[in-house]
């Protein structure tokens, strides 16, 4: 589904991804471990051409992304993105906010978007959130509310990027519930977090980051009971 | 008295005219100044140095006088211009560089994340700016636009120059009749006062009003 050869990306004279090589299956959870600098965010948003690539191809699903060719705004509307600050739009409602895209991208009626949003609200329970403003939420609540953003376009693919960094401790778990659900009904995703717990318990697959390379991946029992590089361990040994 | 509140209204629709179409202007121009067409981002450099580093009386002059005379030499016909749309468009074009740097800056002010949210759902560049950068970043720039409407208000009195019977010019024919310069230069000046302090009330509210997203309840 995802094809990514020999990727480069570098900002002024600093490389951030040094030659990124990886398939990811349709209905794959993989998530990328690293320490921070290592490049996992930077892979992430060169996956949707947040990031021009320096080098590199990227093959999602027919869209050869790193064509020049390649229609970047059709691209973007079949992969979902989540960010660590959420990044809803503060002027418009819960609603509006979803129904936006799908309205002006998709050209979906009003009643078509809204029947699709509440749909998707339900599933997070937001429902009577709906008719309110973001700023008036919780950072959870942003947070799922941003999920369901994306996923009212129905995307093949959602690139989560530390979904959970940004808030309070008791708020991660209804995030990950949401991500978890969105897992088992089948959704390709590529996820950047530091947690673990759901790496282990979610993803089909883990990769390990680290100064611009994939050192090591694999299944998350691979990764997390006997990692075969230095690095990995001394990464895991300080987060777990 | 009655003749200076004639002299006032002028001096306030001329401002309002002016301003309007130095908001379009400023924001067709601001957004320009972002563009990634290297040509139209010059283009509208240029247009904002030129304008914001000459003096709007020159300019005023030059409109007025020095393109009929321009246009003299050209044609070989006399084509007067008529003073009130000479003012207008000068200061329109004047308050439109400024109010594209506002407008650039507004839009630069909002968070980066917002546009690349925008993109990344797949809108294209400029359904990101229209739904989601622009009316984010109008709600910051009406302070500033509120300051350019009473700098604007001031400025009209230099169309006194060229003979546009707005406030000042209206006080200056009645002085000539009354040599009474202090009363009346007095009265003009407590005139621009009340009008500008109006407009900042004006202001404030409708920034209050703009506030309603920023609430949480």
């Amino acid at each position: 589904m995802i094809v990514v050869t020999d990727l480069y990306k570098s900002f002024g004279k600093l490389e951030v991804l040094k030659g990124i090589t990886t398939r990811i299956k349709e209905k794959e959870v993989v998530v990328v471990i690293g320490p921070s600098g290592s490049g996992k965010s930077t892979f992430l948003r060169c996956l949707n051409l947040l990031e021009q690539p320096t080098a590199g191809k990227i093959v999602i699903d027919h869209f050869a992304v790193t064509d020049p060719q390649t229609n970047i705004n059709k691209l973007r509307a079949e992969v979902g993105m989540v960010f660590q600050h959420f990044n809803l739009f503060p002027h418009k409602t819960v609603l509006e906010n979803i129904v936006l895209a799908p309205m002006k991208v998709r050209g979906l009626s009003r009643e078509e978007a809204e029947e699709r949003a509440y749909s998707l609200l339900h599933k997070i329970g937001l429902a009577e959130k709906a008719a309110v403003y973001p700023s008036s939420l919780s950072g959870g609540q942003q947070q799922r509310a941003a999920i369901a953003r994306a996923l009212a376009m129905q995307p093949r693919v959602m690139l989560f990027d530390e979904p959970t960094s940004a808030l309070d401790p008791e708020m991660v778990g209804e995030v990950l519930t949401v991500m978890q659900d969105l897992a088992e009904e089948g959704m390709t995703m590529v996820v950047v977090t530091h947690e673990m717990g759901f790496a282990r318990e979610v993803g089909d697959r883990v990769l390990f980051m680290d100064e611009g390379q994939i050192l090591e991946e694999g299944s998350p029992e691979s990764i997390f009971q006997n990692a075969q590089h230095e690095r990995t361990r001394v990464f895991l040994s300080k987060i777990l | 008295m009655p003749l200076l509140l004639v002299g006032a209204v002028t001096t306030i629709w001329i401002t309002a005219i002016a301003v309007s179409v130095g908001v379009l202007i400023g924001l067709v121009v601001g957004v320009a100044r972002l563009s990634e067409n290297v040509l139209i981002r010059g283009l509208s450099r240029i247009y904002i140095d030129c304008i914001r580093g000459t003096p709007l009386l020159v300019q005023i002059l030059i409109i007025y006088l020095g393109i009929p005379n321009l246009l003299f030499v050209i044609t070989k016909q006399q084509m007067p211009i008529n003073v009130y749309v000479a003012g207008i468009t000068a200061c329109a074009i004047n308050s439109g560089a400024y109010v594209a740097e506002i407008v650039r800056a507004g839009i630069q002010s909002i968070d980066r994340g917002q546009s690349e949210a925008a993109r990344s759902l797949g809108m294209t560049r400029a359904q990101t700016m229209r739904y989601i950068i622009l009316p984010q970043a109008l709600k910051r720039i009406i302070p500033p636009l509120g300051n350019e409407f009473i700098a604007m208000l001031k400025d009209t009195s230099l169309l006194s120059v060229i003979g546009v019977e707005e406030l000042t010019r209206k006080g200056q024919l009645y002085i000539a009749v009354t040599f009474a310069s202090f009363p009346v230069y007095l009265g003009i000046l407590l005139m621009y006062l009340a009008m500008t302090l109006s407009i900042s009330r004006l202001i404030t509210l409708a920034e209050r009003r703009l506030a309603v997203s920023d609430r949480s309840d």
